[in-house]
């Protein structure tokens, strides 16, 4: 059942479109990601739905409810920022009882217990009483979610909690997250711009670029299936190749026909994409030339070079880099699998 | 942010303007009209321009104003910013001791330095000997005694804004090599700039408007502000008058757009990220910056001292016979010690609508979304008192609230009236000081206490409030002090029913019961350290409960 349901968000500054025909419907559980370079609007279509700013156009409903024009305090919702925003003249418990009924006037036992009960939730159950300047960055971030999630909010909002934190405390912090999202059955929207974030946390990703949504889906349908050219570059890493329509089951890249289904006109531009470890290593194919070889661990990459072609990389696993004694200078034949091959309208920018 | 609260705000941001176009556009719009009539009210056009224009002695008078109100910021700006340096970044003893001293000036009237200066270095002075010659008479006298009063009011913004820092900026500075001066030059400074361009202006447009001390010191040596009481009540030329006072507005347009121009390049220096700055222990720079507070803290001290000592006894420099007979003010002014009692009412009640009118307007127009516009009208306004002399504000009250068909008018003459004038008389220090600890909040608490359902007033109350209670408390005391030693706001405005101790010391030094005037000062000067001293100890106690994140 869809809990969120946006229609046609539409936010304009002066001439500037931040926004335009956003539309996305949120199930009630799902753990939604926002992703996409700085300035695509996906801070500003979380802050329409936490009221925070007012969309100029569209709709927004939560839990079957119209809130449209619902300020932000008529909404059920928690949010945390990048930065924090702890008050820093309130202790920890202050803080987190802030918006609990009582959080005004003095501590009932009831939110005392609710606090406790949060501060457990996070991890962090003995530092009611010191403030947020005594705590470090992931524990601060921690006390935010804690202080978001105590009036038992079903939406959880959250714009680049992570982005401020270094790795290994994401890390477990990004676990965090997720498990809290599950036992709590919360339904969770992220705004991030880390791809690796978003692929590991996400129920499903919503990719975004220029104020509009490019892709909606799972992170294995965006990684496999882009649907545009720029979520095909955006998301993990891709090779680009300029090739023209041959048929409508053949593209001409360089020397080679390939053969690939799709349906546009003969002799129209188009972009072929192709993952670096969708590439095949073999006596046949495309002539190139390594370039170089870089080692990422389990597998390398190694940038190659073709007449008329540009560059591209292609991954290379251990065993084979020892067969082939593979090293720059190296000409070899690349084969670009059929059944892997993206085609977009247009040659790449 | 959404409907309600939208709304809820642009009401109050409205009521704000409205106040202020009341209480300030519409006297000085009366001004205005003013300009172009004679004395009987019968329209002349721009014959009254034309009169100050051919009067090489109102030319004198503008050039003469602007060279003491530049010089006078120079100086005052260069003493107070070590000052200010000092009580906020060094670890010093005694801070509280000369931040209190420093206040000193604000707790008597201006009249008081020029008195003093008069025992101490003129014509039968007691140090005369160091003038080698000079006049204190004229430019010397002014700047000096200028530079005494303004100086709390610069060390007032210059400390706000120096007193919230992140230390991690310094030890990013420190960890890429940057030395102290480095350090000072690319972080203290930049940090202080808008305080700085405030407390400029402030110091600026102050000494420009004020008229107690070029009355007493002023000599042959005429300003603006000495004028226009000359053509008001000397001539009784209301028309040239109100020009004379326009003149002195030029700087307003001046004050605005820099505080604009540095409000722009303000960012929040504190966020909730943010580690405060620390000052550490240094033998050499603590011990001379404890000098440093120290010399000028003496001076100013000094000053004071000479007032009270020429209060007590019978006739300088002939009769050294100590007395309290200056202190028994019937014997010089009618009102006598009534006018003491008028001067509390009336700062009292300053500060409290003051404090709320002026702290509250600077929320509305700091921290709430939307309404470029209405918030640009409110700082404007907010602005704009800097640079109305008080006698030319008090004049537009008579023009505009006694002007027929006006609905205020039962106001004129009323203490309401006089506290209203002194609020909006003294506006600006009150806005500048709150909007400068304001923007150093982190942004997004407003968006937080949203999320959470928690209504702003609460956060406002909760959060805000507390975490500016330092400059909410200095906003209180300043107007309070400095509405018991105000002259030039309320003087054309009171009654005999609310005639202030302020003006009472006026008519003293007028009517050349000049010892009997210094005694009142000093009367106003013990009255209001005694609060500021309760107001120490208030400010202890609240301190300890409301910034204990702090420590």
């Amino acid at each position: 059942m869809a809990y969120l349901v946006l229609s046609d968000i539409e936010k304009t500054y002066g001439q500037f479109r931040a926004l335009e025909g956003v539309s996305l419907s949120v199930a009630e559980g799902e753990f939604v990601c926002f992703l996409g370079p700085s300035g695509c609007g996906k801070t500003t279509l979380l802050r329409i739905i936490a009221g925070l700013d007012r969309q100029s156009a569209g709709r927004v409903e939560i839990a079957g409810k119209d809130c449209s024009a619902a300020p932000p305090e008529q909404r059920d919702y928690g949010i945390v920022f990048q930065s924090y925003a702890l008050f820093p003249n309130l202790t920890v418990a202050r803080n987190v009882a802030y918006g609990l009924a009582s959080g005004g006037g003095g501590a009932s036992k009831a939110s005392e217990r609710r606090v406790a009960e949060m501060l457990e939730l996070v991890g962090l159950p003995d530092i009611g009483g010191r403030y947020p300047g005594q705590l470090s960055g992931g524990q601060q971030q921690r006390i935010a979610l804690a202080r978001a999630l105590a009036p038992a909010p079903r939406l959880l909002l959250l714009d680049e909690p992570l982005s401020a934190l270094d790795a290994r405390v994401r890390l477990s912090l990004r676990r965090q997250i997720r498990a809290l999202h599950d036992r709590l059955n919360l339904t969770t929207i992220m705004v991030t711009h880390d791809q690796e974030e978003a692929l590991t946390l996400a129920d499903r990703i919503v990719v975004m670029n220029r104020g509009h949504i490019e892709q909606a889906g799972t992170p294995g349908e965006i990684y496999a299936h882009p649907a545009s050219l720029f979520v095909a570059g955006f998301v993990g890493a891709m090779n680009f190749f300029s090739v023209t329509a041959t048929g409508k089951d053949s593209v001409r890249l360089g020397p080679l026909e390939l053969a690939c289904g799709h349906d546009h006109d003969s002799g129209s531009p188009l972009t072929l994409c192709v993952r670096p470890e969708d590439m095949i290593l073999t006596g046949e194919g495309l002539p190139a030339r390594i370039e170089s070889v870089d080692f990422l661990g389990p597998v390398h990459r190694a940038l190659l070079s073709a007449e008329g072609l540009g560059s591209f990389s292609i991954d290379l696993a251990a065993e084979q880099m020892r067969d082939f004694a593979l090293e720059s200078g190296r000409e070899v034949r690349i084969k670009l699998p059929s059944e892997r091959l993206q085609l977009f309208p247009g040659h790449p920018s | 942010m959404t409907s309600g609260i939208r709304w809820k705000s642009a009401l109050l941001l409205g009521g704000w303007a409205a106040f202020l176009l009341v209480f300030l556009a519409g006297p000085l719009g009366a001004l205005l009209v003013k300009c172009f009539e004679d004395r009987y009210g019968n329209w002349i056009g721009a014959a009254n321009f034309a009169a100050f224009l051919h009067a090489p002695n109102l030319i004198g008078a503008t050039h003469h104003s602007l060279f003491i109100a530049a010089l006078t910021t120079l100086i005052t700006l260069t003493l107070a910013f070590p000052f200010a340096f000092g009580l906020t970044r060094s670890a010093m003893p005694g801070k509280a001791l000369f931040r209190a001293v420093a206040g000193v000036p604000l707790l008597a009237p201006s009249l008081l330095p020029a008195l003093s200066l008069v025992y101490l270095f003129g014509n039968k002075g007691m140090l005369r000997g160091v003038m080698v010659g000079h006049s204190l008479y004229g430019p010397i006298g002014i700047v000096v005694a200028s530079v005494f009063a303004a100086f709390p009011q610069a060390v007032l913004i210059l400390t706000t804004a120096l007193s919230v820092s992140d230390a991690r900026l310094y030890e990013a500075a420190r960890a890429l090599g940057a030395g102290p001066v480095r350090r000072f030059f690319t972080i203290t400074l930049p940090g202080a700039q808008y305080g700085l361009v405030s407390a400029a202006f402030v110091v600026f447009t102050c000494s420009l408007s004020d008229f107690g001390i070029p009355m007493v010191l002023g000599g042959h040596y005429p300003v603006l502000a000495t004028e226009v009481f000359e053509q008001v009540v000397g001539l009784q030329d209301f028309g040239v008058g109100a020009v004379v006072g326009l003149a002195l507005l030029i700087p307003v347009s001046l004050a605005l757009w820099a505080e604009n121009w540095s409000a722009k390049r303000q960012k929040a220096l504190l966020s909730a990220r943010s580690v405060l700055f620390r000052p550490a222990r240094d033998r050499t720079a603590d011990s001379g910056f404890m000098a440093y507070c120290g010399v000028i803290g003496a001076l100013l001290l000094g000053i004071v001292a000479m007032g009270a000592f020429v209060s007590l006894i019978t006739f300088w420099p002939y009769n050294l016979t100590p007395t309290l007979k200056n202190y028994d003010f019937g014997r010089f002014d009618e009102a006598g010690w009534g006018s003491f009692g008028h001067s509390l009412i009336l700062a009292a009640g300053t500060a409290l609508l003051g404090t709320a009118l002026t702290f509250g307007g600077a929320y509305l127009t700091e921290k709430l979304p939307g309404f470029a516009g209405l918030k640009r009208l409110v700082r404007g306004l907010a602005m704009a008192p800097l640079g109305v002399p008080g006698m030319v504000l008090g004049l537009g009250y008579i023009f505009f609230f006694d002007r027929p068909g006006n609905p205020l008018s039962g106001l004129y003459g009323t203490m309401a009236m006089l506290m209203v004038c002194t609020c909006v008389h003294l506006y600006s220090v009150g806005h500048l000081t709150a909007a400068t600890a304001l923007k150093q909040l982190d942004g997004e608490y407003e968006a937080v206490s949203a999320s959470l359902k928690v209504p702003l007033w609460r956060t406002f109350g909760r959060v805000t409030v507390p975490l500016c209670l330092p400059a909410i408390l200095d906003i209180a005391i300043y107007l309070f002090v400095t509405a018991m030693t105000t002259v030039s706001a309320v003087v054309f405005l009171y009654s005999p029913d609310s005639k202030p101790a302020s003006v009472a010391i006026l008519n003293m030094d007028e009517s050349g019961t000049v010892a009997a005037a210094a005694a009142l000062c000093m009367v106003i000067f013990a009255s209001s350290a005694g609060l500021r001293l309760v107001h120490m100890g208030v400010e202890r106690v609240l301190l300890r409960r409301t910034q204990g994140w702090k420590r």
